[in-house]
């Protein structure tokens, strides 16, 4: 079977979400040449009335884009670095996410926002480095953040058919994934419904985008010891709750394994709701970057910010041990 | 007219034109030298190479005093040595040692030095600009002359927050000189292709004067520069200069292995002709060109040694300096 990556699957998603909706237009810088590659080919396919080269004007074409919306059209905005959506954070967060409910109804904003390439691109430093989802979950736009080729096409394509703003982290960390797929197989996936990659009975750990390959990796190490179980909720808003409480009903321990800064990330919401609304039977671990992270430039500090498998590993042992 | 290359040799010291041509020099040579440490992967996450537009870094710097202050962009080493900062410790921090400018945080793309005024390299396009204003403005109301300048490129012009800076400066007058350095391209993107008007148009509307230089040669640089800068210090406010570039390289050295094509090999070799470091070679005697060459090998020869010699930082500090208070984080696992 053909091998297929990541970043090609966003590609196809995009193209096959092209030919099938007239509507579905790109916009972005470079995205003439493709220089993350998302959407190699798409201009040459289509046509610079569909995909258009932007200025660096962020603020401005993803206003721009709530504007076509409004009037019809379902763009998809890429942004070359995560940290452009600081930029553009009031043109979603303030703008798009609004208009429906200020409106009463009367309109939708369905624009999907695209990050190939969000989280440590390894010493890309300070201002290229963050994986801010936890913000867009904390303001309630959609956010979907897929760990494998297959859920990169499948949540993509359904961002870009969703009739609200989505933002879609493709974490640089997973960018070089590959699978083999049939491409025949490859169908659109449901917003807030989770993956569990591999069952077991000791422990649940919820691990978010490339970090699942991770928990993956932690699970077989342990596989003589303990039992894990990998949940990847594969959107985080909405969360598949009702997933999370089943998988905690055959393991009642959980690890939240995360890419975001501590302080109001995702991964206290996750236990939070768990511990609230769940079944526990020791008290839940986190991993995530540090409080406040800033990505240091240098390889090993850049490093040092992000959660590894040895620490997962030993959180993993520690919610064990406490049962 | 007598050719200045055949004339008794002349000192960067004292020598306006041979000093011009050391900064360009060495600018030239320690770009070229950082992407082979990038190619050997001393260097991680590659840089913006500056090649070809080191007049601009050169005859700006030259019209600023040591406690004049700029900022600058993604595409920075440049402005950073030629406003005098040590070219060992600029290596070192583009290798990511803790003897580097910033120690190994900052790296190509925030390469700072307080010390002689750089306050900051910025990768986020445009965003150095209202900075660059905001302290120059400071320093009108501490009552001293002295100015701010900021670089940005042809692709800022198009960000809203370089244009409510251009309206703050030139709303109160800020002493501060603002270089758009026009190399042709905002990554795959020309000009034409980004900028409707004109990129003078946009400092008119604020009625901020402005004019375009030949951003290749060292001494026109230079020249407008430091009228630009005679009106800052005067409290006339603040001036844009659009100085005309071709970028040599690759926007990022992931380019060298990635090759989008934007533009042919033709463009790039005529691009190539009109080279600062020759028209300001040109300028100054055969022998004091080739002292200064060997001068610059040397140089750089030890800032590569520098750089490759300093220790790695340690992991277990990688979130020291992040509260200027020492505030600690939280750690991510506990
Ligand atoms: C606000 C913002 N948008 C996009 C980027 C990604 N990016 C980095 S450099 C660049 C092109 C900049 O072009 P220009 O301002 O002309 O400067 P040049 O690279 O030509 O020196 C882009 C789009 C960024 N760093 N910041």
């Amino acid at each position: 079977m053909p091998k297929l990556s990541y970043l090609k699957a966003l590609n196809r998603a995009i193209g096959d979400e092209m030919d099938r909706d007239e509507a579905v237009c790109v916009f972005g810088e470079d995205v003439g040449v493709a220089v993350t590659h998302a959407t190699a080919g798409l201009l040459k396919r289509f046509g610079p009335d569909r995909v258009l080269d932007t200025p660096i004007s962020e603020q401005a074409f993803t206003g721009f884009a709530t504007g076509a919306a409004l009037a019809g059209l379902r763009p998809l905005i890429e942004f070359q670095i995560p940290a452009l959506l600081f930029l553009v954070f009031e043109q979603i967060a303030n703008q798009a996410h609004k208009f429906s409910l200020m409106t009463g109804g009367q309109t939708r904003v369905p624009v999907t926002y695209l990050l190939p390439g969000s989280g440590s691109r390894e010493s890309w430093a300070g201002q290229h480095s963050d994986h801010p989802y936890s913000l867009f979950a904390h303001v309630g736009v959609k956010t979907v953040v897929p760990a494998t080729p297959a859920d990169a096409y499948g949540l993509l394509a359904t961002a870009i058919r969703d009739d609200d703003p989505v933002v879609v982290f493709a974490p640089s960390g997973a960018l070089g994934v590959r699978e083999d797929l049939d491409p025949a197989a490859l169908v659109p996936v449901p917003l807030g419904v989770g993956r569990i990659h591999r069952s077991g009975t000791d422990v649940t750990v919820v691990a978010v985008g490339h970090l699942v390959h991770d928990a993956l990796a932690v699970a077989e190490e342990l596989a003589g010891t303990v039992s894990v179980e990998v949940f990847d909720p594969r959107t985080l808003f909405p969360f598949d709750w009702s997933g999370l409480a089943a998988s905690l009903e055959r393991t009642g321990r959980l690890v939240v394994v995360d890419d975001s800064n501590r302080t109001c990330g995702i991964g206290g919401e996750i236990i939070a709701t768990a511990a609230e609304e769940m079944r526990l039977i020791a008290p839940p671990r986190r991993v995530t970057r540090p409080d406040g992270a800033v990505l240091p430039f240098a390889r090993e500090l850049d490093l040092a910010c992000q959660p590894t498998r040895a620490q997962l590993r030993a959180a993993v042992e520690k919610a064990v041990g406490a049962g | 007219m007598a050719d200045p290359t055949t004339g008794p040799t002349a000192d960067p010291a004292t020598d306006p034109a041979a000093a011009l041509y050391r900064t360009v020099a060495l600018v030239r040579g320690f770009e070229q030298r950082a992407v082979e440490l990038v190619r050997a992967k001393v260097v991680p996450g590659g840089i913006h190479p500056y090649t070809g537009q080191e007049a601009i870094a050169a005859g700006t710097c030259a019209a600023l005093r040591p406690d004049d202050v700029i900022t600058s962009t993604h595409r920075g080493h440049g402005h950073v040595l030629a406003k005098g900062a040590d070219p060992a410790r600029t290596m070192a921090e583009l290798a990511g040692r803790t003897t580097g400018l910033n120690r190994g945080r900052g790296g190509s793309m925030h390469a700072a030095d307080f010390g002689v005024g750089v306050l900051g390299a910025n990768a986020i396009v445009g965003a150095a600009v209202p900075i660059a204003a905001g302290a120059a403005w400071a320093f009108r109301r501490a009552g001293s002359d002295r100015v701010a300048l900021s670089y940005f490129g042809d692709g800022a012009v198009s960000q809203g927050v370089v244009l409510e800076a251009f309206n703050l400066a030139a709303l109160w007058r800020v002493p501060l000189v603002l270089v758009c350095e026009n190399n042709g391209f905002a990554t795959s993107m020309r000009t034409a292709d980004t900028v409707a008007g004109s990129i003078l148009g946009r400092a008119a509307a604020f009625g901020i004067p402005a004019r375009t230089v030949d951003g290749t040669d060292p001494e026109a640089v230079r020249d407008a520069t430091a009228e630009a800068v005679a009106r800052a210090r005067a409290g006339g406010g603040p001036t844009l200069l659009e100085c005309t570039a071709y970028r040599f390289d690759a926007h990022h050295t992931w380019e060298h292995t990635a090759r989008p094509r934007y533009r042919t090999d033709e463009e790039v070799a005529a691009g190539r002709a009109r080279d600062p470091l020759e028209i300001q070679g040109a300028r100054i005697p055969a022998a004091t060109r080739a002292a200064i060459d060997a001068q610059v090998a040397e140089l750089l020869d030890r800032a590569v040694r520098f750089a490759c010699e300093g220790p790695h930082p340690d992991p277990a500090t990688a979130l020291d300096h992040l509260y200027a208070t020492g505030m600690r984080a939280r750690a991510g696992v506990r």
